[in-house]
C-alpha cells in the first residue's frame, strides 16, 4: 500500500493533505457504520471512495466535511486535527449529489455566495465568478436560475461553485449519479481535467466502478465500514486483495478448491470437482486450507494453440455476440456460470452450444484469494 | 301532612278543571295539518315546554311535533325563509322584542287574543288576562322572566356589606371587584339612570334626549374598568362560580339553578328587576291547514292551566294573571316555585317594565352609541 | 358535434396562411383544434358540478349581497304616491309638506296597512331616522278611522255623476289619463289593490266607486293644474269628460279638504317633524348610498354627506381594529408556526406525525370546549394567573387581564389559526433539501447567515400562503372574538352578524360585508404587486 501518489510529483500543487486515524462512526450506538478507518490522502491527490450503498463511504465524506461528528478517532487536514472545527471553517469545497444549487439565486449569485461570505470586493468577485463559469463553459448563463438549466449544466455550476473560492480540498458526493451515460462520461473527463489543471485534492464518492477507475489516482473500496483495498486503479484490477474487490471491480470468475502445494508465489489447488490447477498465491492459508480462485474472463483462451499453465475443458451453454467480442457462458469445473470473453478477430469460429472446448490460462492470471482455514 | 293533602286536592281540582277546559273550549281541529314544527331555545327551557305543552298536546290530538332549537336565530331565519317563500316553521318561541320586529316586518301573523285564545277559567277574556303583556299584535306571551342581579355571599373585601339594591353595581367603593353586565345597552342604561337619580317613570323620557344618553353612559363610565361584558346568559353564573366576577346580571332562571340546584354561595336581588317576556308567534306564509294547526296548538298551550304547568319545570312566571294561583312545586326539586317567580308579589315590589315601543324605535341608534362608548 | 363544427370554421378563418393539412385534406390547425376541444369539453364536464356549486353558493350570494347594500325600492313601492307628491316639496324649506303630500300619504298608508307592510317601511326608514318606526306603527291602526270623504262629497255635490263607477271609467279611458293626473293614477291603482285585498279577486273594480282618499288625490291633481289645463278638460271635445268636469274649474277653489295633515299630526306628532319628512324624501330613490355611508360612520343630511356625531362613530374604528388585529394574529402565527413547521420538516416521520396531531388538535375540539378552556386558563382567577401568583411573578391583587380584551382575541385566534400557517409552511419546508444548508455552510456561511440567506428565502412562498390563509380567515372570524374579545377585541364581522341576525338591517350588513370584501381584495392586490401571487405555494 503506497502512500505516495503520482500526482504529488507533478507541478503546481496546492492541494491539502487529509489523514483519518482510527476513525469510527456509529449513529445508534449499536452498529458501527465505519470501523477503524485509516487513510492518508496526499496533497493534490484524487481519491475515490467506492462501494455499494451502506458501505460507509458517504459517512466518511460527511465526517470529513464536518456534517457528521466522528464517534472515535481523529481526522487531520494538513496535519491539523479538525474534529472540533465547524464545517464553515474547514474551507472545503463540496459538490452534492443533487447539486444543492440555491433555487432562489441566479447562477452567478450562487457562485458569488461563498465569495461574499469571504467579504470579497464586488469587482474581484465578479471576475472570479466569470472565470469559474468560463472554466465550466457556462459564461453566458450567469443570469439564469438553476431551474432553467439542464442537468449537465447544473452539475457544472455545482462544480464551479465548489471551486470558486479556491479551496484546497473538494469533496464530491456521487455528483454524476443523476446524469445519463453519455453526459456522465463527458463530465468524468471534464472533472478529471479540472482536477489536473488546478491541482486541488479531491475526495470523490461513487458506487460506479468505471467512474472510479477512469478518474482516480487511488481508489478506496469500501465494504461493511472497512476499506477492503486502497490502490491505484490498475492494481485494483490486476491484483485484487480479496474476492469482494475482484468481484466488485470488473468481471470475475470464481472457482473454489483446496490448496495442495505452495511454491513461492505459485500454488497448486485441487478444485471441488477434482480438477488440478496452478495459480498465483496472493492471499492464502496453509496447505490443505480452502481458497477461492479469481479469474478475469478476458484472460482465458479458448482452444489455446500453445500449451498453457492450466488446461481445463468446458461445455458451452450460451454464446452472446457483442460485436467487438464474444461472451460465452460455460460450465467449467463445477461453475455453471463461467464467463469467457473472446476477442472478435474475424477469423475465429463461433463456438457451438453444447460442445466441449479446451480453455487455457496462465498461472499468473489466476489469483488465489480468501483463505478459509 | 295537612299541607300536602291540601296541595294534592288542589292538584286534583286543577286536573279536573283542566280536563273540563280541554273538553269545553278546545274542540278538535278540523282540516288541520297533522304534523308541526315548533321552534324554541333548547335546554331546560325547551324541556319545560315539552313536559307542559308538547306531550299533552300530542297525546290529546295525535299530532307529531318536531322540535327545532333555533330561537336564537329565529328572526334572521324567518326572514330568509319568507324571502325564499318556504316557511318550514309553524310556531316559534321568541322574546317580545323579536316578536315586535317580526310583526313589523310582516313575518308574523296578527292574532286576536279574545277570539283566538282561550279565556281564563272564570271567563275573563284573554286580552284582560294577559293585560299589558300583549305588547305586539302578533305575540302571545308565555312567560315573564326578568333580568336581575346576583352576587357572591363570601366576599371578604366587602367587609360584611351586602348588596340591597341594583345600585350596588355602581358602588365600587362598598363592593369592589368585577361585575358582569350584558353587552348591550338595554337594561344597563335604564339602571344607570335609575342609580343616577332619575325617577323610574322618567327614564325613557330622559333617554330620548342626547343628554340623557350621555348621562347614562357617563354613569356606566364610572365602572367601565370593572365590568366583564357578557353576551350569553350562561356566562354570569359561570363567572360568579369562578369568582371571576363578584356580582352580575343575568336571567332569574339562571340564578335559580345556580343557587337552588348547584348550591353556589350566591344570592340574588329582585330589586329593579327588568321584566321581559317570551312567547309564541306564528309565521306568515303558512297554508290554511298549517295555520289552523298552529292556532289550535297556541290556544291550547297558552291557556291558564298549561302556563301554570310550565312553572313546575322552570322558574319563570306564567304570563296570565289567572295562572299565578295555580303555580305549584318544582317537579324534581320539590321546591315551592311561587317565591321564585319574578311575578310573585314579594319579588315584584320594585320592578322595571321595559318599554318595547321605545326600544324598537331607538335600539339601532342606542346600540351605535353604546358600541362606540365600549370601544373608546 | 354541430356546435363544434361551427366553431371549427371560426378557428380555421383565424388561422390565416396555414397551408399545412392532414392527410385527408383538413387544415392541420382545425384538426388539432378539434382534438383539443374534445379534451376541453371533457375537462369542462369534470368541473361542471363544482362550477355550478360555486355559482349557486358563492357568486350568486355575493352578487345578492352587493345588490342589497344599495337596493332601496321599498320606499318607492310602499309609498308611491307620497314619493311622487314629495318631488315638488323643497326639503330645505322650514315647512313640513302640505296637504297634497299628506293626502297621498293617507292613500298610500291605507293600502299599506291593508297589506300589513306599513311597519316594514317604518323599520327601514328608522335605520336612518331613529324614532320613525313607531310613527308608522302607531298610524297603521288608525288610518281607517281618518275622515276622508270631504273631497268625495264635494265632487258628488257638484255633479252626482262623480258618485258612480262610470265617472272613473270615463276618466281612466280619457286621453289625459294618466299624464295629467299623476297622483290620482297612483291612488286609483292603490285603491284597486286595496279592493282586491279586502274583498277578494272576484270583485270587478269597474263596478265600484273608490273611497275618499282617491278623490282627495284627484282634488289635489286638479287644483295644482294650470288654469288653462283645467278649463280644457271642462271644454274637452270628449263630451263625457266635458260633462264630468263641467263646473269644476269654478268650484275647485272652494272645495273643502279633510285636513289630513292635521289628522296625522293628531295621530303622531312625528308626522309634522320636518326631519322625518327629509328622511323620507332622501330615501325615495330606488338605490341609496345610505348603507355605505352608515358603514363608514357618515350620513347624508340636508347639508350633504357628513361624519356622524363622535358618539356614534365606530365602524371605521372596528374596520381598522379588525385589520390590525388580523395582521398581529398573522404575525403571531408566523412567529409561533415557523419553528414548529421546521421541526416537523426535519424530524423523523414518527415524531413529526405526533407533532402534526398536536398541531391539528384545535380542529378536532369543538369551538365551545376550546373557548371554555381558554377562559379557564386565561381568566384572572384562572390557571395561568394562579401559576404566576404562586411563582411570585405577579402579586395576588395585580393579576393579569388576559381575556375579554384584545389579548384574549389574539391568543385564542392565533391558537385556532396556527394550523393554517403551519401546514403550508411545513409542506414547503419539506421540499427544501437539507443539502442547501450544508452547501451554504461548506462555503463558509455561519448557521445564522445560512438560515437567512438560503433557508428563509426558500420558505417565503410558504409564509405567503400561510399568511394569506390566516389573514383572510382571521378578518372574517366572529364567534371567537365575540366569546373572548370582551369589548376591545371584537371584529367588524361581529357587527355584521348582529345586523344579520338581530337588527335585521341586512342592507347595512351587506354594505359592511362589501367593504370588508373590497378591503381583502385590495390587500390581495397589494400582496400580488409586492410579493407576487405566483410565489405562493401550498405544497
Amino acid at each position: 500500500m503506497s502512500s505516495a501518489s503520482n500526482a504529488n510529483s507533478s507541478s503546481g500543487i496546492r492541494g491539502a493533505a487529509v489523514r483519518f486515524e482510527h476513525v469510527q462512526k456509529s449513529y445508534d450506538g449499536e452498529v458501527l457504520v465505519v470501523k477503524d478507518l485509516n487513510l492518508n490522502i496526499a496533497p493534490g491527490e484524487f481519491v475515490t471512495m467506492l462501494g455499494p450503498s451502506g458501505s460507509g463511504k458517504t459517512t466518511c465524506l460527511m465526517m470529513l466535511a464536518g456534517f457528521e461528528p466522528a464517534t472515535h478517532g481523529e481526522i487531520f487536514l494538513n496535519d491539523k486535527p479538525i474534529n472540533n472545527v465547524p464545517p464553515r471553517k474547514r474551507g472545503i469545497g463540496m459538490v452534492f449529489q443533487n447539486y444543492a444549487l440555491f433555487p432562489h439565486m441566479s447562477v452567478a449569485e450562487n457562485l458569488a455566495f461563498p465569495l461574499e461570505i469571504r467579504k470579497m470586493g464586488k469587482s474581484e468577485r465578479d471576475a472570479k465568478v466569470k472565470r469559474a463559469l468560463d472554466m465550466v463553459e457556462l459564461g453566458a448563463f450567469g443570469n439564469r436560475r438553476p431551474a432553467q438549466l439542464s442537468g449537465g449544466q447544473q452539475q457544472r455550476v455545482a462544480v464551479a461553485r465548489a471551486l470558486v473560492f479556491d479551496p484546497d480540498l473538494v469533496l464530491m458526493d456521487e455528483p454524476l449519479g443523476a446524469l445519463d451515460k453519455q453526459l456522465r462520461e463527458q463530465m468524468q473527463y471534464e472533472i478529471k481535467h479540472i482536477h489536473e489543471s488546478l491541482g486541488v485534492s479531491v475526495v470523490y464518492v461513487t458506487h460506479d466502478q468505471t467512474e472510479a477507475l477512469t478518474m482516480s489516482d487511488r481508489v478506496a473500496v469500501f465494504q461493511d465500514g472497512v476499506i477492503q483495498q486502497l490502490s491505484s486503479p490498475d492494481a485494483l484490477y490486476e491484483s485484487p486483495q480479496n474476492s469482494f474487490v475482484a468481484q466488485f471491480i470488473g468481471e470475475n470468475n470464481k472457482l473454489s478448491g483446496v490448496v495442495t502445494d505452495i511454491n513461492n508465489d505459485i500454488c497448486s489447488m485441487t478444485l471441488d470437482d477434482g480438477t488440478k490447477v496452478q495459480s498465483q498465491a496472493v492471499n492464502i492459508g496453509d496447505v490443505g486450507s480452502r481458497s477461492t480462485l479469481s479469474l478475469r474472463p478476458e484472460r482465458i483462451e479458448l482452444e489455446p494453440t500453445e500449451q498453457r499453465d492450466n488446461m481445463v475443458p468446458g461445455v458451452v451453454k450460451e454464446v452472446l455476440y457483442l460485436g467487438d467480442h464474444l461472451r460465452i457462458v460455460m460450465a467449467v469445473a463445477g461453475n455453471d456460470e463461467f464467463i469467457v470473453k473472446v476477442p472478435n478477430g474475424g477469423r475465429s469460429t463461433i463456438p457451438v452450444e453444447g460442445n466441449t472446448y479446451n480453455l487455457g490460462w496462465s498461472a499468473e492470471d489466476a489469483k488465489a484469494l480468501d483463505p478459509v482455514n | 301532612m295537612k299541607f300536602t293533602a291540601g296541595l294534592a286536592s288542589a292538584f286534583a281540582l286543577s286536573a279536573v278543571a283542566m280536563v273540563a277546559t280541554a273538553a269545553d273550549e278546545l274542540p278538535a281541529c278540523e282540516d288541520c295539518a297533522d304534523q308541526m314544527t315548533i321552534v324554541s331555545w333548547g335546554g331546560a327551557y325547551s324541556n319545560s315546554q315539552l313536559q307542559a305543552y308538547h306531550n299533552p298536546y300530542s297525546e290529546m290530538t295525535g299530532v307529531e311535533i318536531v322540535n327545532d332549537e333555533s330561537s336564537a336565530e329565529a328572526v334572521a331565519k324567518l326572514r330568509a325563509m319568507n324571502e325564499a317563500n318556504n316557511v318550514t316553521w309553524d310556531v316559534v318561541d321568541v322574546v317580545a322584542a323579536d316578536a315586535m320586529r317580526l310583526c313589523d316586518e310582516g313575518l308574523a301573523m296578527e292574532i286576536d287574543a279574545d277570539t283566538q285564545l282561550a279565556a281564563a277559567p272564570d271567563g275573563t277574556p284573554a286580552s284582560e288576562d294577559f293585560g299589558d303583556l300583549l305588547v305586539s299584535d302578533c305575540f302571545i306571551p308565555q312567560i315573564v322572566y326578568s333580568t336581575t342581579l346576583g352576587y357572591r355571599t363570601d366576599v371578604a373585601e366587602w367587609n360584611g356589606a351586602v348588596p340591597s339594591d341594583v345600585c350596588a353595581v355602581f358602588d365600587t367603593e362598598t363592593f369592589p371587584g368585577k361585575r358582569s353586565l350584558e353587552k348591550r345597552p338595554i337594561n344597563n342604561v335604564e339602571w344607570a339612570l335609575l342609580c343616577d337619580g332619575v325617577a323610574k317613570e322618567d327614564v325613557y323620557d330622559v333617554l330620548s334626549t342626547d343628554e340623557g344618553v350621555a348621562q347614562a353612559l357617563a354613569k356606566l363610565d364610572t365602572i367601565r374598568d370593572d365590568v366583564i361584558w357578557w353576551s350569553a346568559g350562561a356566562e354570569t353564573p359561570q363567572l360568579l362560580a369562578d369568582s371571576e366576577a363578584l356580582l352580575g346580571s343575568t336571567y332569574n332562571g339562571r340564578f335559580f339553578s345556580l343557587i337552588e340546584e348547584q348550591k353556589q354561595p350566591v344570592a340574588m336581588l329582585w330589586d329593579a328587576q327588568v321584566f321581559d317576556l317570551d312567547g309564541w308567534i306564528i309565521p306568515t306564509g303558512l297554508d290554511e291547514a298549517r295555520t289552523a294547526r298552529a292556532l289550535h296548538y297556541v290556544k291550547f298551550a297558552t291557556d291558564t292551566q298549561r302556563l301554570a304547568d310550565q312553572s313546575k319545570y322552570i322558574s319563570y312566571g306564567p304570563a296570565r294573571a289567572s295562572s299565578a294561583p295555580l303555580v305549584g312545586k318544582h317537579a324534581e326539586l320539590g321546591i315551592d316555585m311561587a317565591p321564585h317567580m319574578p311575578t310573585d308579589p314579594n319579588n315584584a315590589k320594585n320592578t322595571f317594565l321595559y318599554n318595547y315601543e321605545w326600544w324598537a324605535d331607538n335600539r339601532d341608534d342606542l346600540d351605535a352609541k353604546f358600541q362606540t362608548w365600549l370601544s373608546q | 358535434m354541430t356546435a363544434s363544427t361551427a366553431l371549427d370554421s371560426n378557428t380555421s378563418e383565424l388561422a390565416q396562411g396555414a397551408p399545412l393539412t392532414t392527410k385527408d385534406g383538413q387544415p392541420l390547425k382545425r384538426s388539432l383544434g378539434r382534438a383539443l376541444r374534445r379534451e376541453k369539453i371533457r375537462a369542462l364536464f369534470l368541473i361542471l358540478p363544482l362550477l355550478a356549486f360555486v355559482l349557486i353558493t358563492f357568486i350568486f350570494p355575493i352578487g345578492d349581497m352587493l345588490f342589497r347594500s344599495v337596493e332601496n325600492s321599498i320606499v318607492e313601492k310602499t309609498l308611491p304616491g307620497t314619493v311622487v307628491a314629495l318631488q315638488d316639496w323643497d326639503s330645505e324649506s322650514d315647512e313640513v309638506p302640505g296637504e297634497r303630500v299628506f293626502s297621498a300619504l293617507a292613500d298610500d298608508m291605507m293600502l299599506a296597512q291593508e297589506l300589513k307592510i306599513h311597519t316594514r317601511i317604518g323599520t327601514r326608514i328608522n335605520y336612518d331616522q331613529p324614532g320613525i318606526s313607531s310613527v308608522f306603527r302607531k298610524s297603521g291602526r288608525r288610518i281607517k278611522r281618518l275622515d276622508s270623504d270631504a273631497s268625495k262629497d264635494a265632487f258628488i255635490a257638484l255633479n252626482a255623476a262623480w258618485g258612480t263607477p262610470d265617472a272613473w271609467t270615463t276618466l281612466t279611458s280619457s286621453a289625459q289619463w294618466p299624464e295629467s293626473f299623476p297622483q290620482t293614477a297612483i291612488a286609483f291603482d292603490n285603491w284597486k289593490a286595496w279592493l282586491a285585498s279586502e274583498e277578494g279577486d272576484d270583485i270587478d273594480p269597474s263596478t265600484q266607486v273608490p273611497y275618499g282618499f282617491t278623490y282627495a288625490n284627484l282634488f289635489h291633481d286638479l287644483s295644482s293644474m294650470e288654469n288653462g289645463a283645467l278649463n280644457n278638460l271642462a271644454k274637452s271635445s270628449d263630451s263625457a269628460i266635458a260633462s264630468l268636469f263641467a263646473g269644476v274649474p269654478d268650484a275647485i277653489d272652494n272645495f273643502p279638504t279633510d285636513d289630513f295633515k292635521g289628522q296625522f299630526a293628531d295621530i303622531e306628532k312625528g308626522w309634522v317633524n320636518i326631519q322625518n319628512w327629509q328622511a323620507i324624501k332622501r330615501l325615495s330613490p330606488a338605490f341609496t348610498d345610505s348603507y355605505f355611508l352608515a358603514a363608514v360612520d357618515s350620513e347624508r343630511t340636508e347639508a350633504g354627506v357628513q361624519q356622524k356625531p363622535a358618539n356614534e362613530r365606530f365602524y371605521v374604528t372596528l374596520f381598522v381594529r379588525t385589520i390590525v388585529l388580523s395582521i398581529v394574529i398573522t404575525l403571531a402565527c408566523i412567529l409561533l408556526g415557523y419553528p414548529i413547521a421546521y421541526l416537523l420538516a426535519t424530524l423523523s416521520v414518527r415524531s413529526s406525525n405526533l407533532i402534526l396531531i398536536l398541531v391539528l388538535l384545535p380542529f378536532w375540539t369543538s369551538l365551545l370546549v376550546r373557548t371554555s378552556s381558554w377562559k379557564v386558563l386565561l381568566q384572572q382567577q384562572g390557571v395561568i394567573n394562579d401559576l404566576l401568583v404562586w411563582i411570585g411573578l405577579v402579586a395576588d391583587d395585580g393579576r393579569l387581564v388576559m381575556i375579554n380584551n384584545m389579548t384574549g382575541t389574539i391568543i385564542a385566534m392565533t391558537h385556532i389559526l396556527l394550523p393554517f400557517m403551519i401546514l403550508p409552511l411545513y409542506s414547503v419546508m419539506k421540499t427544501i433539501s437539507p443539502s442547501y444548508m450544508r452547501a451554504a455552510k461548506s462555503m463558509g456561511a455561519s448557521d445564522t447567515l445560512a438560515f437567512w440567506r438560503i433557508y428563509f428565502p426558500n420558505t417565503i412562498a410558504g409564509i405567503g400562503a400561510g399568511s394569506i390563509l390566516v389573514f383572510i380567515l382571521a378578518i372574517g372570524y366572529y364567534i371567537t372574538p365575540a366569546l373572548v374579545g370582551g369589548t376591545k377585541g371584537v371584529f367588524i364581522s361581529n357587527q355584521i352578524a348582529y345586523h344579520i341576525s338581530s337588527s335585521l338591517n341586512w342592507g347595512l350588513a351587506a354594505a359592511l360585508g362589501t367593504i370588508l370584501l373590497v378591503l381583502v381584495l385590495a390587500l390581495y392586490w397589494t400582496y400580488d404587486r409586492i410579493v407576487g401571487i405566483d410565489n405562493v405555494k401550498l405544497g
